[in-house]
C-alpha cells in the first residue's frame, strides 16, 4: 500500500481504545485477585498467585498473537468481544462458582488464564494493525505510553472509585461493557480492513454483549442473591433485606436460616434447640394459660409451645414482619404451621418498647425470650437489667421466664453476664445448657420472681431430644463453662456487647 | 436586613468558609425549597408588646386579682420557685408565663412518633451535696431510694459519636489519627480539671470565689499558658463552650471552661447524664404538676409597681384582655433583658444573650451514614453546629421514623448581629442551613426528611464571657429589692437547669423567710 492510499486514521479514538483496553485489562486482574482473597481468605498469597497466573497468561496471549496470520483486524475485534464477555462476567461467575462448583480453584485459574490470554492478545494485535496494515510505525511508541497510563489509571480507579461505589460485581460488568464498546468502535475505525458482511455481524454481536451486560448491571441487586452465595455452604433459596436485617435461607441436606449472616437455626438439629428452650420452663410453670414469646418469629418455639393443650393465648412480639412472612412460606411444614394457630396473636414492635407500653397487661404465665445474640447496642439493650425489670412487670409471682443466652462455652462471660443481669433485676435464676451440634454448646437461663428448684420432670412426653433423665443433666455445668465474675449489663453501659464482641473475635465465630 | 441574599444569610449562620464550600456556586436567591415545616419562636408579637407596652394607665379599669406570691416567668426557674413554695405548704401563689406553653428554653414538642426537645435536653446526675435537686429527681423516679440514678433515665449506650474525616467514630474525642502528644495533652488536661474539682461546684454559687484570675483570661489563652496546644484538645474545649454557653473558646472565660468539666466530677469521675425523649421538658412537666392550676400561660407581665407593702403587676393576656394583679411579693424569673424592662435601674452590665437556632427534623427513616451506629448525641467535627440528638434513642426505638434535634449556636462576638440575621431569615433559609450542614455526614438525608421545623431563639442564654462571672454586676443582680426577688439562670451567667433550679428555690426560700 502506498503512502497516498493510506486511510485517514482517527488518532484520538485510537488512543481511547488503547486506554480502555489497558485499564480494563488491569481491572480484570485486580478483580480476580480481590475476589480470590475475598472468598478463599488469606489475601496476600491469593492475591500474588492470581496475579502471577494472570501475567503468565498474558505472556501466552502475546506469544499466540504470532499465529494470527490473516484478518488481523477482525481477530482483534473478536478478541475484544471475548474479553468483554469473559472479563465482564468474571466476578459474578466466580461468586456463583464458589458456591456451586466442585473445585473452585480450577474454575478460578481457568477464568484467569482465559482472560489473561485474551488481554495479552489485544495490544500486540493492535500494534500489528498499526504497523503492518496501516504502516504507522511512529504511532506504536505512543500507543505503548497510553498502555502504561491506562494500567496506572486502572489500579488507582479500581481501589478508590469503582469497588467502593459499585462493588465487585458491578465493576466487573461495567468494564465488560467498556470492552465491548471498544470492539464496536473498532469496527468503525478499522472497518475498511474487515469484510463488510463480517463487520455487520461483529457489530450485532457487540451490541448484544453490551445490552446483556447492561441488563445484568441494572439487575445486579437480584444477582446478589446468587453472589451472596459465597458466604454460605448450601445454595441460597431465599434472601430478603428487611428494614431491620438481612434474611437468608439456604438449603442443602438441611434448611438453614441466617439473620445478618448469623446462623439462627438448622432443620438438622433445631429440635434440640427449641425443645431445650421451651420445655424446661413449661416444666417449672404452674400454669401455661397465657404465654409471651419475644423474638422467635420463625415459629419453631411456637410449635413446641402449642404442644401443651392448656395453652390458651400466645402473644408473639417480633420486630420483623419479614421474618414471619418468610417462615410461613418456607418453614410452614417444619414449624407445624404454628404461625397460623388461632391461639396466636402477633405484634410487630421492638420488644423493649412494647414491654414498656404494656406494663398493665394481664400477667403472662410463661415468657420465652429468644433474641439474636447481643452483637450491637440495639440488640444488647434486650439483655439489660432494665429490660428484665420491664419483663418482670408483665409476670405473675410464680410465672417462669426462659432466655436464650449465647454459648456458655464460646461466649462464657456473655452467658454469665446475661444471667447476672437477670438476677440484678430481681429474678431467681437456674442457668442450663444443651448441645446443639450446629451451634455447639448453647446456654439458657430459666428464671422466676420466687425461688425455685430445677425441674426434674417434664410436663410432656414423647419429645425427640428431651426426656426426664436428659433434662436433669442440662443443669450441670462442667468447669470450663462454670460461672465467671462479670459486670451487669445496663442500658447506659452495655458491657455485654463488649464481652460478646471480644469472645466472638477470639473464637472467630 | 431584608435585603440579605440567601447566601449571605447562610454565611451569617454557618460562617463564610463553610457556606462557600457547601453552597458552592449555586445561584443566589433560590426560591424557598419545598421541605415542609414551620418557623417557630417565642411569640414575637407578645415579645414586641413587652418592649412597647401600653402605658400603665391602660389598666385602670382592668379586673383585679390577688395572690401572696406572683412568680413572673414559667421557665425552669419560675416553676422551681413554685415547686418549692408548694412543697413547703405555701399554696397562695401564681405563675404568670407569657407564652402559651410553660418551660421557657426547656420546652418540648411532640409528634405522633415521639416527643422531642426544643431546647435543653439533658442534666448531669447532681452531686451528693445538691440535696434539693436530688430531692426533685427522687420525686420523679429518676433517682431510686438509694440515690442511684434509674437505668432508663441515664443516657443509653451508644452515648455519642463524632463525624470526623468522612466517618462516624464512637465517642466525642477524635481519637482517629491522634498523635501520642495529642493523647498526652488530653490526659494532662483531664488531670488539670480534676485538680480543680474542689473549687468548682454546681450550682455555681457553691463554687470557690478565689480564682478570679481564671475569669480574666479566655479559655484558649489559658490552655496555651498551660502548655496545651493540641488542635484536637482545643476543638474539644471549643465544642464544650459552644455546647453549654453558645460561645467560642477564645471568648469564653477560662473559669467557665474549667467549670464545665470540673463541676461535673464526682469522686474523680464524670457524672453520667440523665435524659428523657422530650429532653428537660420532662423536668418542666414534673415541676408544672406541683404548680398545678396556679401556673397560668398566655400572661405577659407588662409593668411591675412595687410599693411599701405590696407589688402591683399589669398583665396582658394572650386574648387581649388586661388584668391587674396584686401580690405581697413577686419573684422575677425572667431573663435579664426582660427584667430590665419591668424594673427600672437594674444592673445589666455584662449580660450578653446569644442567639441559637434549633431545628427538629422529622424523618421517615434513619439517616444513612458511614461508620458506627446512630447514637444519642451525634457531633460533627468540622461544623459550627453541635450536630443533633436522636429523640427516639432513650426509649429504645432503634428503627423506622424518628426526630433529630439539630442545634446551631450563633457564636459571633456581636450577638445583636447574629440575632438580627436569625430573625431576618425565612424557613427555607434556616432549613437549608441545617440540611447543608448535616448532608456532609448523611448524603441522602433529604430523601428521608418528612418535615423540618425551626425554632429561633433570639435571646437563648446569657454568655459567660471573660470577666463576667466573677465581676460585681452579676452578684448584685440576684439581691432582692424590697418586695421583688430575682430568679433565673441568667443570674449565674451560665444557662443550666441546675442554676435555674437553684435560683428558683433560693428566691422561694427568701419569700418564705420574709
Ligand atoms: C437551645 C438550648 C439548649 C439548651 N440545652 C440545655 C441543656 O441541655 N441542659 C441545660 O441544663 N440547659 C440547657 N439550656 C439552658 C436552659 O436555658 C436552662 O436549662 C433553663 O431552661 C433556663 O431556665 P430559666 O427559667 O432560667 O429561663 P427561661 O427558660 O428563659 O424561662 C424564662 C421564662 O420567662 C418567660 N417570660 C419572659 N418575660 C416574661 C414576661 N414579661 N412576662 C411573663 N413571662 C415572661 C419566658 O417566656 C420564659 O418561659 C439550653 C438552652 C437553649 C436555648
Amino acid at each position: 500500500m502506498g503512502d497516498a492510499d493510506r486511510p485517514r486514521l482517527n488518532r484520538p479514538l485510537l488512543f481511547v481504545t488503547v486506554l480502555v483496553i489497558a485499564t480494563s485489562g488491569l481491572v480484570y486482574e485486580l478483580l480476580a485477585g480481590t475476589l480470590a482473597s475475598y472468598v478463599l481468605g488469606d489475601s496476600v498469597t491469593q492475591f500474588s498467585t492470581t496475579i502471577g497466573t494472570y501475567l503468565f497468561a498474558m505472556g501466552i496471549g502475546s506469544f499466540l498473537s504470532r499465529y494470527v496470520k490473516n484478518d488481523v483486524a477482525r481477530r482483534f475485534v473478536e478478541v475484544e468481544l471475548g474479553a468483554a464477555v469473559l472479563g465482564g462476567l468474571s466476578a459474578p461467575l466466580l461468586f456463583v462458582g464458589f458456591a456451586r462448583a466442585e473445585s473452585f480453584e480450577v474454575l478460578l485459574y481457568a477464568t484467569i488464564v482465559a482472560i489473561g490470554t485474551l488481554v495479552g492478545l489485544e495490544i500486540p494485535l493492535l500494534m500489528r494493525i498499526l504497523k503492518e496494515e496501516l504502516a504507522f510505525a511512529d504511532l506504536v511508541a505512543k500507543v505503548l505510553t497510553f498502555d502504561y497510563v491506562g494500567a496506572l489509571l486502572g489500579s488507582v480507579l479500581f481501589a478508590l472509585l469503582f469497588v467502593p461505589a459499585m462493588g465487585l460485581t458491578r465493576t466487573s460488568l461495567f468494564f465488560g461493557m467498556l470492552n465491548a464498546a471498544v470492539a464496536l468502535l473498532a469496527t468503525h475505525t478499522l472497518g475498511h480492513l474487515i469484510a463488510p458482511k463480517v463487520t455487520r455481524a461483529l457489530r450485532l454481536v457487540a451490541i448484544l454483549v453490551i445490552a446483556g451486560l447492561a441488563l445484568l448491571f441494572i439487575r445486579a441487586d437480584r444477582f446478589t442473591l446468587w453472589t451472596e452465595q459465597a458466604l454460605y455452604r448450601d445454595p441460597v433459596v431465599f434472601a430478603e433485606q428487611s428494614p431491620f436485617q438481612r434474611i437468608v435461607v439456604t438449603r442443602g441436606r438441611s434448611t438453614e436460616l441466617y439473620l445478618d449472616g448469623h446462623l439462627q437455626l438448622s432443620t438438622a438439629d433445631e429440635h434440640r434447640y427449641h425443645e431445650s428452650l421451651v420445655h424446661p420452663a413449661f416444666a417449672v410453670a404452674p400454669r401455661h394459660t397465657r404465654v409471651l414469646v419475644l423474638g422467635g418469629g420463625d415459629g419453631f418455639a411456637l410449635r413446641e409451645i402449642f404442644r401443651y393443650p392448656d395453652v390458651e393465648e400466645v402473644t408473639l412480639v417480633d420486630l420483623d414482619e419479614a421474618v414471619v412472612r418468610m417462615a410461613r412460606r418456607i418453614f410452614g411444614a417444619a414449624n407445624g404451621g404454628s404461625l397460623d394457630d388461632p391461639r396466636l396473636r402477633i405484634v410487630h414492635d421492638d420488644a423493649m418498647v412494647w414491654l414498656d407500653e404494656h406494663a398493665d397487661a394481664p400477667p403472662f404465665d410463661v415468657a420465652v425470650v429468644d433474641f439474636p445474640d447481643p452483637g450491637n447496642f440495639s440488640l444488647g439493650k434486650l439483655y439489660t437489667r432494665r429490660f428484665y425489670a420491664l419483663l418482670r412487670r408483665v409476670l405473675a409471682p410464680d410465672s417462669v421466664v426462659v432466655v436464650q443466652s449465647t454459648s456458655p462455652l464460646y461466649a462464657r462471660r456473655s452467658f454469665w453476664c446475661i444471667e447476672a443481669s437477670m438476677r440484678a433485676a430481681g429474678f431467681h435464676t437456674r442457668p442450663y445448657h444443651a448441645n446443639v451440634p450446629s451451634f455447639g454448646e448453647w446456654g439458657f437461663v430459666l428464671a422466676r420472681k420466687l425461688p425455685f428448684d430445677e425441674p426434674a420432670e417434664l410436663a410432656l412426653r414423647g419429645l425427640r431430644y428431651l426426656d426426664d433423665a436428659t433434662l436433669r443433666t442440662l443443669f450441670v455445668f462442667p468447669p470450663d463453662m462454670s460461672r465467671v465474675p462479670v459486670e451487669i449489663n445496663v442500658l447506659n453501659e452495655q458491657v455485654l456487647v463488649r464481652y460478646y464482641d471480644d469472645e466472638v473475635r477470639q473464637w472467630d465465630l | 436586613m431584608g435585603s440579605l441574599t440567601r447566601r449571605q444569610l447562610l454565611a451569617a449562620l454557618l460562617g463564610a468558609p463553610l457556606t462557600a464550600r457547601l453552597y458552592g456556586c449555586r445561584p443566589e436567591r433560590e426560591p424557598p425549597d419545598s421541605i415542609e415545616g414551620e418557623l417557630l419562636g417565642p411569640d414575637l408579637r407578645l415579645g414586641h408588646r413587652l418592649r412597647q407596652p401600653p402605658p400603665l394607665a391602660a389598666w385602670r379599669d382592668a379586673p383585679q386579682r390577688r395572690t401572696r406570691v406572683a412568680i413572673v416567668g414559667g421557665g425552669p426557674a419560675g416553676l422551681s420557685a413554685a415547686w418549692r413554695l408548694a412543697r413547703r405548704g405555701e399554696r397562695d401563689f401564681a405563675v404568670l408565663e407569657l407564652d402559651t406553653k410553660l418551660g421557657g428554653t426547656s420546652r418540648d414538642g411532640r409528634s405522633e412518633v415521639t416527643p422531642y426537645p426544643w431546647g435543653a435536653h439533658y442534666l448531669p446526675v447532681p452531686g451528693r451535696h445538691n440535696h434539693d435537686l436530688r430531692a426533685l429527681l427522687t420525686e420523679m423516679g429518676a433517682l431510686d431510694e438509694r440515690g442511684e440514678p434509674a437505668e432508663h433515665v441515664l443516657v443509653r449506650e451508644p452515648h455519642e459519636r463524632l463525624f470526623f474525616r468522612g466517618y462516624w467514630y464512637p465517642g466525642l474525642y477524635p481519637y482517629a489519627g491522634a498523635s501520642p502528644s495529642d493523647l498526652a495533652e488530653l490526659s494532662r488536661f483531664r488531670a488539670l480539671t480534676a485538680r480543680h474539682a474542689e473549687s468548682f461546684r454546681l450550682p455555681m454559687a457553691r463554687s470557690a470565689r478565689d480564682r478570679l484570675d481564671l475569669d480574666l483570661v479566655d479559655g484558649a489563652t489559658w490552655l496555651r499558658q498551660n502548655g496545651l496546644r493540641s488542635e484536637r484538645l482545643h476543638w474539644l474545649c471549643d465544642y464544650a463552650c459552644r455546647d453549654d454557653y453558645g460561645l467560642r473558646l477564645e471568648d469564653t472565660s477560662a473559669w467557665a471552661l474549667l467549670f464545665y468539666w470540673a463541676a461535673r466530677l464526682e469522686d474523680g469521675k464524670e457524672a453520667p447524664l440523665l435524659t428523657w425523649p422530650e429532653g428537660n421538658g420532662a423536668l418542666v412537666r414534673h415541676l408544672a404538676q406541683a404548680a398545678g392550676e396556679r401556673a397560668l400561660t398566655g400572661r405577659l407581665v407588662a409593668h411591675i409597681e412595687p410599693s411599701q407593702d405590696e407589688v402591683r403587676l399589669a398583665v396582658l393576656n394572650s386574648d387581649g384582655r388586661r388584668e391587674r394583679w396584686v401580690a405581697e411579693r413577686a419573684i422575677l424569673a425572667v431573663p435579664r433583658f426582660a427584667a430590665t424592662r419591668l424594673v427600672p435601674n437594674l444592673p445589666t452590665e455584662g449580660f450578653d444573650h446569644g442567639a441559637w437556632l434549633v431545628a427538629n427534623l422529622h424523618l421517615r427513616d434513619r439517616p444513612i451514614g458511614r461508620g458506627v451506629e446512630l447514637a444519642w448525641d451525634n457531633v460533627l467535627y468540622d461544623s459550627p453546629s453541635l450536630g443533633y440528638v436522636t429523640a427516639t434513642h432513650q426509649r429504645g426505638r432503634d428503627f423506622g421514623p424518628t426526630v433529630l434535634t439539630y442545634y446551631l449556636p450563633l457564636c459571633e462576638t456581636d450577638s445583636r448581629a447574629s440575632r438580627q440575621a436569625l430573625l431576618a431569615a425565612e424557613h427555607g433559609d434556616l432549613a437549608e442551613a441545617a440540611l447543608l450542614d448535616l448532608e456532609r455526614a448523611h448524603p441522602s438525608l433529604r430523601s428521608v426528611v418528612r418535615r423540618l421545623d425551626v425554632w429561633r431563639w433570639g435571646h437563648a442564654m446569657t454568655r459567660p464571657r471573660v470577666g463576667f462571672l466573677l465581676g460585681g454586676a452579676r452578684f448584685e443582680a440576684g439581691h432582692p429589692r424590697g418586695r421583688l426577688h430575682f430568679a433565673h439562670s441568667d443570674l449565674s451567667g451560665v444557662a443550666l437547669f441546675e442554676e435555674a433550679f437553684f435560683h428558683g428555690v433560693r428566691a422561694a426560700d427568701e419569700v418564705l423567710a420574709a
